[in-house]
Parts: C-alpha cells; sequence; structure tokens
C-alpha cells in the first residue's frame, strides 16, 4: 500500500475540514455556515479517532486472550468535543432563530441591507 | 484541609452558581449569588497568589488521579496573576450588574443572564487554573458559549448578529485549537501541559509539531482578536448588555493572551520557537499593525462603545508586542497590561453602561456626550482618568505596563518600535479627546435630562475601577511585582 493510501483516514480528515471552512466563509445562508460549523468539527472527531483505532484491538479490559488495546483516551476526549459541539449547534440555530424573528431573513446580505437601513 | 482544595473551588463555586441560580428563578437571589460568588472567588484568588508567591506553584490532582494521568490543577506565578485580575473585575462587576441589567435586560431573562455570568467566569478561572490542555479546550468553550449569551441578549437586535458572528469566529477558533492539541497529544501521548512540554523536547520539529503551533497560534489568536482576526470585537462590545461587554472586555481576551503566553513559553520550547521561526517578526509587525489601524479606526467612530471597542483590538497589540519582543521587561509588560487595561477598560465599559442607564438610549454616540460633564459630574470625571490610563499617562496604570513594553523595546535595540508605542499613545489621545471634548467643552443639548448620576451602587463600583486605574499608577507591587515573577517563570522555561 502506497503512502497516499495507508493514510485515507487523514485525507478524508482534511477534506472534510476545508470543506467546513469552505460552506463556512462562502455560504451568505446564516443555516448553512453552521453546517460548514458542524463539518469543520466533525473532521476533528475523526482526527483524534483514527488514530486511536487499532485493528483488532478490544477495549482497554484485562482479561485472558486479549493482547491488543485501543487507546481508550481519545475516544473520551471525542465524547466530551462533541457533547461541546452540539451545544455550540444548538445555541447557533437558537440564535438564527432570534434573528429571523428580528429580522424576518436569515441572509446575510439582507441582514446588513436592514441594518444599514436602520441607521440612515 | 479545606485549604487544599481552594484550587478546585475556586472554579466549582461559580459553576455551581449557575444551575442553582437557574433552578431558584428568582432575579434578586441570582444577584446575590453572584455577587458571593464573586467575592469569593477574589479571595480565593489572592490567597493562592499569595501562597504561590510565598512557596511555589501549587499543584492539585483532581479526584486524586496524579498528573499526568489525571486532570492537574495548577496555579503559578502567571496563572495566579491572572486569576486575580479575573476575579477582580468579576467583584467590581458583580455588585454594578443588578441595576444595569434591571434596565437593559427584560425582567423574565434577568436571572438567565445572572447564571451565564457566572458560566463565564468559571469557565475563564478554569482555563488559567487547568494544566491539562484538553481542559482547557472545555473551559474555553464554557466560557464563550457563555459570552456569546451574553452578548445576544444586548437591547438592540444588532446584538443577535454580532453574537452569531463572535460565535462563528470563536468556534473556529477553539476547534483550531483542539486540531492543534490533537497534533500534539499524537506526538507525544499526553495532554498534561508540564509534561507534554517535557515530551515534546525529545520530539523536536516534526512538522505535525510545528502544524499545531500553528493551529493554536491561530485558533487562539481568534479567541484573543489579534488583529487581524479582530473583526468580531468592536460590535460584540459594542451591542452587548454593559455589564457583559464591561465584563468580557476586562477579562476575556486577556485570558487568551495567557493561554498564548502558555503556550509559547511553557509547552513549546521558546528558544527554538523564536530563535528559528519568525515568531518574533510576525508578532511585532501584527501588534504594530494593531496599534495603528485599530487606533486610527476609533478616531473616526462615532458609536462611542465601538470606539472604545477599536481602542480594545489596539491595546491588544500592546500585549502581544511584548510577547514578539520576548524579553524580561517587554513580557512584565505585557503580563502587567493584562491587569491594567483589564482594569481601566472594564472601568470605561461600567461607565459607559451608567451613561446609557441615564440617558435611557440603547447607544451612545460621540454627540450624544454633549454636556455629561454637567449632567454625571463623577462619571464624566471618571471617563478622564480612565482615558488618561489608556493614554498611557504617568500616575496611571496604562503608563506602567508601556514603560516596561518600551524598555523591552530597547533592551532590543528596535528603536522604531519605541517610536510606534509613542505614535499609537498620541493616537489614543486623539480619540479619548474625543469623549473629553464632548463631555466637557460642548454644551448639553436643549431639553437633555437633568443632573443625575447613576444610582448609587453602581457608580461606586465604577468609581471603584476608577481608582484602581490611578492605583496601579502608584503602587506596582502586585502589578509589576506579580508580572516580573511570571515573566521570570515564562523565560526560565519549565517549572
Amino acid at each position: 500500500m502506497s503512502e497516499v493510501a495507508a493514510h485515507y483516514s487523514y485525507w478524508v480528515t482534511i477534506f472534510l475540514m476545508i470543506a467546513g471552512m469552505y460552506i463556512l466563509i462562502a455560504r451568505g445562508n446564516l443555516l448553512k455556515k453552521l453546517i460548514g460549523l458542524a463539518i469543520l468539527q466533525t473532521s476533528v472527531y475523526l482526527l483524534y479517532i483514527a488514530p486511536a483505532k487499532l485493528i483488532g484491538g478490544t477495549a482497554p479490559i484485562v482479561a485472558p486472550g486479549f493482547e491488543l488495546y485501543s487507546n481508550p483516551l481519545p475516544h473520551v476526549l471525542i465524547l466530551t468535543a462533541i457533547v461541546v459541539g452540539v451545544a455550540t449547534l444548538a445555541l447557533g440555530l437558537a440564535l438564527v432563530a432570534r434573528i429571523r424573528e428580528a429580522y424576518g431573513t436569515v441572509e446575510e446580505d439582507e441582514i446588513l441591507q436592514r441594518d444599514r437601513a436602520d441607521e440612515e | 484541609m479545606m485549604l487544599e482544595h481552594l484550587v478546585v473551588l475556586q472554579v466549582v463555586l461559580p459553576l455551581m452558581a449557575a444551575p442553582v441560580i437557574v433552578l431558584a428563578r428568582h432575579r434578586g437571589f441570582a444577584w446575590l449569588a453572584t455577587t458571593a460568588v464573586s467575592y469569593a472567588c477574589l479571595v480565593i484568588a489572592v490567597a493562592l497568589a499569595s501562597r504561590v508567591a510565598a512557596a511555589g506553584p501549587i499543584s492539585y490532582a483532581i479526584g486524586n488521579w496524579p498528573p499526568p494521568w489525571g486532570i492537574e490543577y495548577r496555579v503559578d506565578a502567571l496563572s495566579g496573576f491572572v486569576l486575580v485580575l479575573v476575579s477582580l473585575t468579576a467583584s467590581f462587576v458583580a455588585p454594578y450588574a443588578q441595576r444595569s441589567i434591571a434596565a437593559e435586560v427584560p425582567a423574565d431573562r434577568q436571572y438567565l443572564m445572572y447564571a451565564m455570568y457566572c458560566l463565564c467566569l468559571a469557565g475563564l478561572l478554569g482555563i488559567t487554573i487547568t494544566g491539562d490542555a484538553f481542559n482547557l479546550f472545555v473551559f474555553l468553550e464554557i466560557s464563550s458559549l457563555a459570552t456569546y449569551v451574553l452578548i445576544a441578549l444586548g437591547p438592540r437586535r444588532k446584538a443577535l448578529v454580532a453574537a452569531y458572528q463572535y460565535m462563528l469566529m470563536g468556534t473556529v477558533g477553539a476547534t483550531f485549537y483542539v486540531i492543534g492539541v490533537g497534533l500534539l497529544y499524537l506526538m507525544t501521548g499526553t495532554l498534561n501541559l508540564a509534561d507534554m512540554a517535557m515530551r515534546l523536547q525529545a520530539v523536536g520539529e516534526l512538522r505535525p509539531v510545528l502544524a499545531a503551533l500553528a493551529f493554536i497560534t491561530v485558533g487562539i489568536g481568534l479567541k484573543l482578536a489579534l488583529f487581524p482576526l479582530h473583526q468580531w470585537l468592536p460590535n460584540a462590545y459594542a451591542y452587548a448588555p454593559s455589564m457583559a461587554a464591561a465584563f468580557i472586555a476586562a477579562t476575556a481576551t486577556k485570558v487568551s493572551a495567557y493561554v498564548l503566553l502558555r503556550f509559547y513559553f511553557t509547552v513549546f520550547d521558546p528558544v527554538p520557537l523564536f530563535e528559528r521561526l519568525p515568531t518574533r517578526e510576525v508578532f511585532l509587525a501584527l501588534s504594530i499593525a494593531a496599534m495603528v489601524t485599530a487606533s486610527l479606526v476609533a478616531v473616526f467612530e462615532q458609536d462611542v462603545k465601538r470606539l472604545f471597542a477599536y481602542s480594545s483590538v489596539a491595546q491588544i497589540g500592546y500585549i502581544t508586542l511584548g510577547i514578539g519582543l520576548d524579553n524580561q521587561a517587554s513580557l512584565t509588560g505585557s503580563i502587567a497590561h493584562l491587569l491594567n487595561h483589564g482594569v481601566t477598560k472594564g472601568a470605561i465599559f461600567v461607565l459607559l453602561g451608567a451613561v446609557m442607564l441615564r440617558s435611557g438610549a440603547i447607544s451612545v454616540t460621540v454627540d450624544s456626550l454633549a454636556g455629561l460633564a454637567r449632567r454625571m459630574p463623577l462619571t464624566a470625571f471618571g471617563l478622564v482618568v480612565a482615558g488618561l490610563s489608556l493614554i498611557g499617562v504617568p500616575g496611571t496604570a496604562g503608563f506602567i505596563s508601556k514603560w516596561y513594553l518600551i524598555v523591552g523595546a530597547m533592551d532590543r535595540g528596535l528603536w522604531w518600535v519605541v517610536a510606534a508605542i509613542v505614535a499609537t499613545s498620541l493616537i489614543a489621545v486623539a480619540y479619548v479627546w474625543r469623549v473629553v471634548e464632548a463631555a466637557y467643552l460642548r454644551p448639553a443639548p436643549a431639553g437633555a435630562a437633568a443632573r443625575a448620576e447613576a444610582p448609587a451602587g453602581m457608580l461606586a463600583a465604577a468609581l471603584g475601577m476608577v481608582v484602581l486605574c490611578v492605583y496601579f499608577g502608584f503602587e506596582t507591587s502586585f502589578s509589576v511585582g506579580g508580572a516580573r515573577d511570571a515573566a521570570q517563570l515564562l523565560l526560565r522555561g519549565l517549572r
């Protein structure tokens, strides 16, 4: 297996990371920006989890007949990171809902337009 | 027995106060609990800082799991200093909050605002006290999420958009930080900062370590509002409720600066970091760009809160300038500036909150300050004193830290940096003068409100912070003494 193929999990991670960042920056819709943010955060889960996986490894419980253990720490860390990600997304969606109530739109350019109209 | 657990109580107290406040659903109780917790945090922080000064760093193993396996809470000269800064600000903002929140936030949401404030305080203290890279991320997100909510509760609808934008940029920053920590974890197998530092020496300068450095720098740079990553800051400060703006302006970016110092000097080996990589050049360029451009924008800004928010971006430039110069004097200046600028900017936003309360408007423009010295003489005078501290006039806190930065730049022989510090201070004169001119020299518009200072509780807290601006300009045994110890600790490297 070539170097590139052997590290395919990293390629997936990098793709997700860049895709998330791209959506976050390029899209004007506040909801779509949040989707980009969620994809970016997901790429980090993969960054931590993939190297912790040992092929054929089991949970780290001492028992006869099991020699290979996967590292549990990254899994625990990412469990925490997922919780943080869910909380962030929930807050983000709540903010978008409030913005829609206040402005009647979730498009960035229209919001800026209305803010400018306020000032005049 | 109890003393030993002060370290963890520092974070647990405000963290537990938040759910209690939510369950009680009573705004009077919420305010009392918040104030009590803020004072308790200050007492604990001062006790910890003085113990560190007397007997060296304190290490606390959470759940009795010894580090590096368990999470370690660690107080040393630097974190003790920042703990005092955060809890000192909190102890002024909390008593001030009652009237300010009552005026700006709908009654049914007020107790939630206190809960968010407690969570934000817990997060900021947690970032400072923890010795574990991932635990730091969790506290970073606790404080950030609470901050987004605090900003969104502002009286104008623009606050929602400001909070949303801050949330996007802040979350990208935190995610970049976790990516950096993940790469470091892959290379070292540890998350304990001190342990990581030791193992990184064996790893050397491999590509993943450099990538981690880049991710952490950009990530924390976003949280820190390091130029040009500062776009979220002016709106967030300007549209947040006054007490939130005061608290965040005084503490949040300072704690991020602490994280940057921690990683640059404790975790990464500062010698190759500064000698072989262009760290110094990058930090000098970005800091001076921040100082010049943000100060110039502030000169032409009409909204007073945005004006001082841009000034914050410039002041953050001074803090990072000290990192870029990396010598004893400049780091002392940087760390002292965390405190001095925190107190100064906190005082300004607290006073602007009082102005907003009495004018009844939802914003403060330079024109609306006309005749302020007649309507609110003490408030106007407080703005002048805090403004002088912002400029760095001798006898105020701002002078002390800028002096050390200038000494640091001279030690490096960088005269143009000295010139930049002086020149940007002169630009600060220009924007502070606009406020003073409006308040003192312009007549009040016809039909302006009668003479009325802010309520006594608010005024006392605001003037207390103003007094600190002067106090730290003369009595520097804590501000400079503490900063010098912290700088020594950083430059000596590990432990």
